[in-house]
């Protein structure tokens, strides 16, 4: 069975596009940033947004794990963390163009950028972790502790220090004064992206968890031997 | 019950590690020769005074985090080598094998930051101006280290790379505590107690806070796989 039909992928298709093009042709570039680097919002925010969803989906998989000890549980784990790190290092790569755009500077570490090298390092030794571990169940009981340790101790970090030490990181969407300081049409555009990136993520993800199952059902049908 | 359970897991790893005294053999000699090697190609003198506070905070933690990354797996790899986990399975409930290898860790790393610091200070002639803050920050940073790193070994034990996956599993686990110790060493170091080293402080105290709860939470499930 397929995980998205040909409409699903035509309408996908479409609205990216219509994404990508309103993002550079449409939107007015923001006043007090430089040039047209504004314009970054429309992708690095929801690059980072979706890597935080793919994160917390990795977190509560690898809880439900646990619990439940259903080895779907951890394939879905494992798919969210591999592109929680992907997205994870989009933000990065789109944040720090846009650091050099403003700042003149790709690298300056700014706590913002400190916490997402952490998160990258942290799902990198959770890959790393599972990796290191042939048997499945106990792979996937190890690596599901690993993941929620990692997560009660790194988004504390993420959300504690940009928030105690000064950063030059633009406002985020959800700041302190509680309301969205951004023009109709950019406002358009951005909420268009975020619901155009999150429907793909979930493309993504639908399909990464089917292959993971896959792979898992084959290698326990030739006992241990992926074909 | 959990809690004496935990003292006599305490005094067996004590027992054990007195006869052989590998762990911290190895811990303080690692400590040492980085030191020398610290204070040989550093040195009192090499630096310039405002300079001071931030590279030695920085050496100081790095020897002590290095320290704790070449001693502190041995609590549960031991066990897992021996084989003699199942027995303490068996005669243990979880929470108590945890609390007791957690005090262990604690004190393995205690004794050296004991030695490690004094002679840091000495060597590199570095001066604290707010003895209770980098006393306070000493304290909870290793409490921070010591408590991801019992959690960290108890799953290293069960896999095939034990010595390589330690650090690669800790390391991330353990920035944000040293990030904030060696931020509050520095202002130790420069001047009075300040809000910025009270905020360093508290950070320390949350992470740990968290950090031994939810290795707590999550133990059971290392320990029974």
């Amino acid at each position: 069975m397929q995980v998205l039909g040909t409409a699903g992928k035509v309408v996908l298709g479409l609205g990216m596009a219509v994404v990508l093009w309103a993002a550079f042709l449409y939107a007015h570039p923001a006043e007090s940033f430089v040039g047209e680097s504004s314009r970054i919002v429309f992708f690095h925010v929801p690059t980072a947004w979706i890597s935080a969803l793919a994160f917390l989906l990795a977190a509560i998989h690898s809880g439900l794990y646990l619990k439940t000890r259903k080895m779907e549980r951890d394939d879905a784990a494992a798919a969210a963390a591999r592109l929680g790190i992907l997205f994870c290092v989009l933000a990065t790569v789109t944040g720090s163009l846009f650091a050099k755009v403003m700042w003149n500077s790709y690298w300056n570490w700014d706590p913002r950028q400190t916490s997402i090298v952490l998160l990258l390092l942290v799902y990198g030794a959770y890959l790393g972790l599972r990796q290191a571990i042939e048997e499945p169940e106990r792979r996937a009981t190890l690596s599901a502790a690993y993941a929620l340790i990692a997560f009660v101790s790194v988004p504390f970090l993420m959300f504690a220090v940009p928030r105690m030490y000064a950063s030059l990181h633009p406002d985020t969407v959800i700041n302190a004064r509680g309301r969205i300081e951004m023009s109709p049409d950019i406002k358009l555009v951005f909420f268009s992206s975020m619901i155009a990136f999150t429907a793909l993520f979930a493309w993504m993800y639908a399909l990464d968890v089917k292959a993971t199952r896959l792979v898992r059902r084959l290698s326990e049908r030739t006992g241990g031997f992926e074909a | 019950m959990i809690l004496r359970a935990a003292a006599a897991v305490f005094v067996k790893d004590l027992r054990t590690e007195w006869r052989t005294r590998v762990a911290i053999n190895a811990l303080l000699l690692f400590a040492f020769s980085v030191l020398v090697l610290v204070g040989y190609a550093v040195g009192p003198t090499r630096l310039t005074l405002e300079d001071r506070p931030v590279v030695n905070s920085v050496l100081l933690w790095i020897v002590l985090f290095f320290s704790a990354m070449t001693g502190l797996s041995r609590s549960f790899v031991n066990e897992e080598e021996t084989g003699t986990a199942a027995a303490l399975r068996l005669s243990a409930p979880p929470a108590s094998v945890f609390l007791g290898k957690l005090l262990g860790n604690l004190a393995l790393l205690g004794v050296v930051m004991a030695v490690v610091v004094p002679l840091f200070l000495a060597l590199m002639s570095f001066g604290i101006a707010a003895p209770g803050l980098f006393l306070a920050v000493l304290a909870l940073g290793g409490v921070g280290i010591a408590a991801a790193s019992t959690f960290i070994a108890a799953i290293v034990s069960k896999t095939a790379a034990k010595g390589a996956l330690f650090a690669v599993l800790a390391t991330p686990l353990l920035l944000p505590p040293l990030v904030a110790a060696v931020t509050g060493t520095q202002i130790a170091a420069t001047g009075p107690e300040s809000a910025a080293g009270l905020d360093a402080v508290r950070l320390l105290f949350a992470y740990d806070g968290l950090m031994v709860t939810a290795s707590f939470l999550l133990f059971d499930a290392v320990w029974r796989e």
